[in-house]
């Protein structure tokens, strides 16, 4: 019996430019397992990204289905698709996008402001999903008073704090040194082993795909 | 409360972009106020202005003036209750710039028609009293700090000579619109003055105040007054005193007008400049505003930042321009020659009205930006280099 939590059945996306339609990804399909690390590869333009944001549900395929958990995303309407969002998947950015004016700790919080949870109980996600990438100490420190790593390390907390069963990560090593980039991958092979996160990492860096369990390559929107 | 908190520290983000606004919006909201106490302080008489009071002056103009034998026949028309009258004296009051209105007033009727001129019935007596004494307003006397018994010498420019009077009284204005900036004497002295001196010019007043049972029949009994008159060598024109006062006003129509145009149109481009302001966070903010969508907040919660912001923004400048706006308008009023404005004050209605202009600035500031943020996808807003 299948253990798959997300399934894209016959996926195609394309964008309109000017009066033109550029195709970006063809006819996909293929199931992630429960826990799995898949790690999308491929040369820029090759449409990693977009798949990912189809999973992550911040971005609606052309046509084709996407299963998660069950449910298929692209039927959702745009306030049920946040509100999945918000309780099923991490986000993990190259760039961090943490906010700021907010502290780690409050950066960390911000998903938690849309749960019914007491702020006792945000205060003990947040201390915990923050021990958990080596920050308890830097609770209260802002972005600009961070390294890239540790910032990318507030942005892992921040995708773990909700317990998501998916956590999507869009080149997290791209902007990091090479020390910072193996912390951040030990993080997230962590969440993947202890934790049980099923991953999708796209990333350009073969060394970083090899701690995924799988590996996808993409070229000109086809798998490969 | 947090996302208070994040509204709070995004306005204090770019520090001097947002001050430069927060005082510029004060500054619009300041010189609306001011713009708007003016405009209200010419239409002080007006506001000042009693329905039950009629003014009669001669039909050609304020200039000319009525005979004396008037009063009885205005007196036994039906409806009118009280007549009154005054002169405009004029004079000088030891310096030219020390403008106040100097009026020669029947001393028998005067604070009956004008029942807000508080004045205590002693000092009434004692200036019914005194053929030479006055009467002045509780601004003149604070003014020029004149008590009661100091003397009080006029130099006499429509009417020659030096005029010496001394203060008998000092009134009290009943309401905010009522004007404490006028100096009352009494006609029989002027009258009796002229008769020595110039008996062509006695027995002859500037304006007569007709107070009337009731309102409602004004525009009757102005007629029957001026039908009274008709065809005779001087003809009247009786007209209510707020449309009296209003006919002054016109005189200064334009100016007037423009000046209420032109505060509105400070808040418009004041409106504008933050509105600018506005556009260029939100769109400096387009990727904070794609993570906070991708992490479940919906379209209203960035709305909700954007305009936080901008009411935040409207919200410091206009208190801070209306806190600005009671001391400098009151510095302006002290600077007035006194009697230049019966009342020069913030009136509770422009202090509304600059509110509403300062929260209407902060919305419409917001909308078009909170548009823009609603309607650009997650996937544009990573994209979007600003």
């Amino acid at each position: 019996m299948s253990n798959s939590i997300i399934s894209l059945v016959n996926v195609s996306k394309s964008y309109k430019r000017d009066s033109f339609n550029v195709p970006v990804l063809n006819h996909l399909s293929f199931d992630v397992e429960s826990g799995e690390f898949l790690a999308l590869m491929g040369p820029s333009g090759s449409g990693k990204t977009t798949l990912l944001n189809l999973i992550a549900g911040i971005d609606r395929p052309s046509s084709g289905k996407i299963e998660i958990n069950g449910v298929d995303i692209a039927t959702l309407s745009e306030s049920s698709l946040a509100k999945w969002r918000a309780n099923n998947v991490g986000f993990v950015f190259q760039f961090y996008n943490l906010l700021p004016v907010l502290t780690a700790f409050e950066n960390v919080e911000l998903p938690l402001l849309l749960t019914k949870l007491s702020k006792a109980d945000r205060k003990q996600r947040v201390e915990f999903a923050l021990s958990v990438v080596g920050l308890a100490d830097r609770m209260s420190h802002y972005p600009k008073q961070l390294s890239g790593g540790q910032e990318q390390r507030v942005a892992i907390a921040r995708a773990i704090v909700t317990d998501p069963t998916i956590i999507v990560a869009d080149e997290p090593t791209g902007d990091l040194d090479k020390n910072s980039a193996v912390e951040i991958l030990t993080l997230l092979e962590r969440l993947n082993k202890e934790m049980k996160k099923t991953i999708i990492m796209v990333t350009h860096d073969p060394n970083a795909a090899k701690i995924a369990g799988i590996t996808k390559h993409l070229d000109k929107g086809d798998l490969v | 409360m947090k996302i208070l908190k994040l509204i709070i520290r995004n306005s204090a983000r770019h520090k001097l972009r947002s001050l430069l606004t927060v005082v510029g919006i004060a500054i619009a909201v300041l010189a609306f106020c001011i713009l708007r106490t003016v405009v209200t302080a010419w239409y002080a008489g007006v506001d000042a202005s009693a329905p039950d009071r009629l003014v009669t002056r001669h039909a050609v103009s304020f200039i000319f003036p009525l005979p004396y034998s008037y009063k009885e026949k205005i007196a036994s028309i039906d409806g009118v209750e009280t007549v009154s009258f005054a002169n405009w004296f004029q004079g000088v009051y030891k310096d030219k710039n020390n403008f106040f209105a100097r009026l020669a007033i029947d001393e028998e009727t005067l604070f009956t028609v004008y029942p807000e001129y508080l004045i205590s019935k002693e000092e009434k007596e004692a200036f019914l009293a005194d053929r030479r004494g006055c009467i002045i307003g509780s601004g003149i006397a604070k003014e020029y700090n004149i008590k009661i018994g100091d003397k009080m010498p006029i130099e006499g420019d429509i009417y020659p000579g030096n005029w010496d009077f001394t203060v008998r009284g000092i009134y009290r204005p009943r309401d905010k619109t009522t004007d404490a900036t006028q100096m009352f004497f009494q006609w029989t002295y002027l009258n009796e003055t002229m008769e020595k001196n110039s008996p062509l010019r006695a027995n002859s007043v500037g304006w007569y105040l007709v107070k009337i049972k009731d309102p409602a029949r004004s525009a009757e009994i102005s007629n029957k007054i001026d039908n009274l008159f008709a065809n005779s060598k001087a003809e009247t024109k009786s007209e209510t005193e707020g449309a009296f006062q209003q006919g002054f006003i016109s005189a200064s129509g334009a100016i007037i007008t423009a000046m209420n145009y032109l505060s509105f149109i400070i808040i418009g481009i004041i409106m504008l400049v933050l509105g600018n302001t506005m556009i260029m966070t939100a769109r400096e903010r387009t990727r904070e505003y794609a993570v906070f969508r991708t992490l479940g907040f919906s379209a209203f919660h960035v709305a909700g930042l954007i305009f936080g912001e901008s009411m935040i923004i409207s919200g410091f400048g206009g208190a801070l321009g209306l806190l600005l706006s009671f001391p400098i308008i009151k510095g302006i009023e002290e600077g007035m020659p006194k009697g230049f404005f019966p009342t020069f004050n913030l009136e509770p209605v422009t202090v509304i009205l600059a509110i509403s202009a300062a929260l209407l600035i902060g919305v419409l500031a917001s909308i078009f930006p909170t548009q823009r943020a609603v309607k650009t996808k997650i996937v544009d807003g990573f994209r979007f280099v600003g």
